[in-house]
């Protein structure tokens, strides 16, 4: 079959010339899935440094006046934080590395439709990180936050501020480019005879997701350009004191930045979509309601923006507009969380690392989509606007929910990644401090905001000591956490047993595969796989042959 | 069945009992707190369920030791998914509407430009974007209280409140127990954010855009007034008080400050 344009790409001259071996990784690569780990081991060393930045900010709060850094290296600190986080570790790697992992073998293609924009698109990533966090050594960093409302942007040092606006241009270029490659990939380079409607959930969360990067990242840099010239060349889009708007630029920020939390959060979704069905040994629950409430949620995203502005310059009918758009995005997230427990009712659960964390996923977004919800209601969102209440919400939903999936789906794919096992009694460890720790650190910040901490303070009211030392300790712990993590990915790929083509006995294309898999993805034809999902007794004889036969599922129709 | 009568209890008994709020002093706040509940209590019930479900399956459905074999081979239940897209929407309807009745109650929907203000001062044919706050024109009215006007003007890193009533600047609001208080907010600088814990009430102070923020403390007491917009290095100290007092006491302080005394700022 002659059916993958770009398996030309992968096999003439510019990939053969590639260095071989763990040094393709450090190589402006066009594999597919070289990028995708490249963006996996990337985003997490920014992970890593993000890490380190909030470390410094829950020990500055652990005594109520500001004791352990300057005031404004404490609001460096914070910008950097958020930024990176989000723009360097969520983004790039729910989207980024699994999405280029995955999404080919989901599809039937050898590659990415582009893959020259797909490396190009990584290799933007590490200078603008770089520049990013050396712009703290250099000329100190932006410090107005991840949102860098103006004025309080324009009128702080310019310097850190433009870099800050460069680097975030880059990411959100790098973003485009990966949202173009996959909205083409899933559209263009599906294998023959796959249908829509058979593709696993992945493809669907990232479909949906690239729309959303597609329409709203280019608004977020048209903004930010417009926000640089008012700081380098004085013009007054955003500046009152020359008659510009500072309401304008907080429409416009959140126009990108609302569906920036969905991109966040559905590619974890389709994640989660992904590991449920494998470990319950059980189909996904739904799965045309899923896809269909994937696109509801994006039609919807896109529309719900001015809930973050409440208490800014919202004449009424706006308020209340926002308010009912926001509440019901709830109604199609609540259907996934219904679908996914009902994927595991009735099935057969290995209590392994990968389930415990989606489970753990699933209890914190819940949390973190009540409250919410709750953020929603403008009477109830205008006490708690702007404080701790707010800080612990998006963190349930961007730590708990997000971060939690990230790890999950390194414990599922790890061995196909590698070709090696992971030890699970670590991965459980890590699942539990990791639990613990978080709730530990975000849920008593619901309380502190109710009771009167602003958020990106370094210093409080005394009364709110003891809490903040508490969630202190649950950072700590959080930070514990990450050393069984990497001690377990680094010694299992010299010690880990080995794994073989398919140790969860999956039943997606990437699992029909040797692992770690070949430049081509198959050795042979690819694979048809119309039933991603087709696990249960009814089914049983199919799986039978599956296992004992691996390189030819009786799902492949060649 | 009786799982779910018991978590609806539960969760109305969480809702209704555990208080997480802080003091409240002013009339819109007692009106936010029934608002509070009743989320909380919906949310209580939500987030057991679902925890009770999760940990329910995996222990339920864990695999044994030595266990082989699959789940069930259900791949959805139409009226099931019918079920848990009708329940949240039912929901979230009843909160949107409830919430907006609550937003009604304080004052929400009242047209800002033509609450009783007389700020003679400042442009009158300026948009005016508004806080909430019970509420100044209509009870106000009726009870024959004219609300007390106070201009606002927020700085890195203090808020100034002038008293046009006396011509008095200062740096800390002195506000009489039961009268209406309307407050016309602008930045001389970045933007800045009034809030009050106690009073449920916060409102962004911008610059080149004023901002109206209403409310009726009643509770006598000292409370906190805390920017909660990211301003500047010191934003975390960028704080005042709030004096809610008895009218008489009110009264001698506006005379002894008035005019030419003007306090510390
Ligand atoms: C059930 C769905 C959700 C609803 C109804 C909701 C509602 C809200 C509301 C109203 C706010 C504004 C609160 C305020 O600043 O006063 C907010 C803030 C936030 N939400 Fe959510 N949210 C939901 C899900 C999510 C998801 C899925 C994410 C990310 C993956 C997310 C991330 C955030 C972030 C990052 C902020 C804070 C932004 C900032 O001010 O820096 N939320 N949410
Ligand atoms: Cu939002
Ligand atoms: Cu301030």
């Amino acid at each position: 079959m002659t059916f993958v344009p770009s398996s030309e790409i992968n096999n003439n001259s510019p990939q053969s010339l590639q260095p071989k071996g763990w040094l393709r990784y450090f190589s402006f690569s066009l594999d597919h899935k070289v990028i995708g780990l490249q963006y996996l081991v990337c985003g997490f060393v920014f992970y890593l440094i993000g890490g380190a930045l909030a470390s410094a900010i829950r020990i500055e709060l652990t005594s109520p006046i500001s004791d352990f850094m300057a005031r404004d290296v404490y609001n460096q600190v914070l910008t950097l934080h958020g930024t990176i986080m989000i723009f360097l570790w969520i983004v790039p790697v729910v989207n980024g590395a699994f999405g280029n992992y995955l999404i080919p073998f989901y599809v039937g293609a050898r590659d990415m439709a582009f893959p020259r924009l797909n490396a190009v698109a990584f290799w933007m990533i590490p200078p603008a990180g770089l520049m990013l966090i050396s712009s703290y050594f250099i000329t100190g960093a932006a410090q107005s936050g991840w949102t860098a409302y103006p004025p309080l942007s324009i009128t702080t040092p310019a310097a850190g501020q433009i870099i800050w606006i460069i680097s975030v241009l880059l990411l959100g270029g790098s973003s485009i480019f990966g949202g173009i490659n996959f909205l083409a990939t899933i559209l263009k380079l599906r294998r023959p005879g796959l249908k829509l409607m058979q593709l696993p959930m992945y493809c669907w969360a990232m479909f949906g997701t690239s729309i959303l990067v597609v329409l709203s990242t280019p608004v977020l840099a048209g903004t930010l350009i417009l926000l640089s010239f008012d700081i380098v060349a004085h013009t007054g889009f955003f500046n009152p004191s020359l008659g510009g708007n500072v309401i304008v630029y907080q429409h416009l920020f959140w126009f990108y930045s609302h569906p920036a939390v969905y991109i966040m959060v559905l590619p974890a979704f389709g994640l989660v979509s992904e590991i449920l069905p494998v470990h319950c040994k059980k189909p996904l629950f739904g799965y045309t309601t899923m896809v269909y409430s994937i696109m509801a949620i994006v039609v919807l995203g896109l529309v719900v923006w001015a809930h973050h502005m409440f208490t800014s310059g919202t004449p009424p009918w706006m308020r209340l507009f926002f308010t009912i758009a926001t509440s019901f995005i709830a109604v199609p997230t609540g259907i996934k969380f219904f679908n996914w427990v009902a994927t595991l009712w009735g099935g057969k659960i290995s209590l392994n690392s990968a389930v415990l964390f989606s489970c753990g996923f699933i209890i914190n977004f819940v949390l973190g989509g009540i409250t919410g919800v709750a953020l929603a209601q403008v009477p109830f969102d205008i006490h708690v606007h702007d404080t701790y209440f707010v800080v612990a919400h998006f963190h349930y939903i961007v730590y708990g929910g997000s971060v939690f999936v990230i790890f999950s789906s390194i414990y599922h794919w790890y061995p196909k990644f590698t070709g090696k096992m992971l030890n699970e009694n670590l991965g459980r460890f890590h699942f539990l401090i990791t639990f613990v720790g978080f709730n530990l650190c975000f849920a008593p910040q619901h309380w502190l905001g109710l009771n009167g901490m602003p958020r990106r303070v370094a210093e409080y009211d005394p009364q709110f000591t003891f809490v903040n030392q508490l969630s202190s300790l649950g950072a700590l712990l959080m930070a514990i956490s990450t050393i069984p993590f990497l001690w377990n990915i680094i010694q299992s790929i010299f010690k880990g047993e080995v794994a073989g083509d398919n140790p969860w006995e999956g039943l997606t294309p990437e699992w029909l595969t040797s692992s770690p898999p070949p430049v081509e993805n198959w050795n042979g034809p690819a694979p048809l796989v119309t039933e991603p999902y087709g696990y249960g007794a009814v089914k049983k004889e199919a799986l039978d042959e599956t296992t004992t036969n691996k390189t030819e599922s009786p799902k492949q129709t060649e | 069945m009786l799982a779910v009568a018991c978590l609806i209890a539960g969760g109305l008994w969480i809702g209704l009992h555990v208080n997480l709020l802080p003091d409240s002093a002013s009339v819109n706040a007692p009106i936010y707190d029934e608002l509070f509940k009743v989320l909380f209590s919906i949310g209580a019930i939500l987030f057991l369920g679902m925890l009770g479900l999760v940990i329910y399956s995996l222990i339920r459905f864990r695999r044994r030791d030595g266990e082989t074999g699959e789940g069930i081979a259900l791949e959805g239940n139409l009226p099931l998914e019918i079920l848990w897209t009708a329940i949240p929407a039912v929901v979230v309807l009843f909160v949107g509407l409830y919430s907006y009745d609550i937003y009604e109650r304080m004052g929400g929907m009242e047209n800002m430009n033509q609450s009783s203000h007389d700020h003679s001062s400042m442009k009158t044919e300026q948009r005016i974007w508004g806080g909430i706050g019970a509420s100044t024109s209509q009870l106000d009215s009726q009870r024959g209280l004219n609300p007390l006007p106070v201009e606002v003007t927020a700085m890195q890193f203090a808020f100034l409140f002038h008293y046009p009533q006396g011509d008095i600047l200062t740096g800390e609001l002195h506000v009489p127990i039961g009268r209406p208080v309307s407050m016309k907010m602008e930045s001389n600088d970045v933007i800045h954010a009034f809030w009050v814990p106690e009073f449920r009430l916060k409102q962004d102070v911008i610059p080149g855009q004023p901002t109206i923020l209403n409310f009726t403390p009643n509770k006598v007491g000292k409370y906190p007034i805390i920017c909660a917009e990211l301003c500047g290095p010191y934003h975390g100290g960028m704080r005042s008080t709030v004096v809610v007092e008895e009218p008489d006491a009110f009264d001698s302080w506006l005379s002894k400050n008035s005019k030419q005394t003007a306090s510390e700022t």
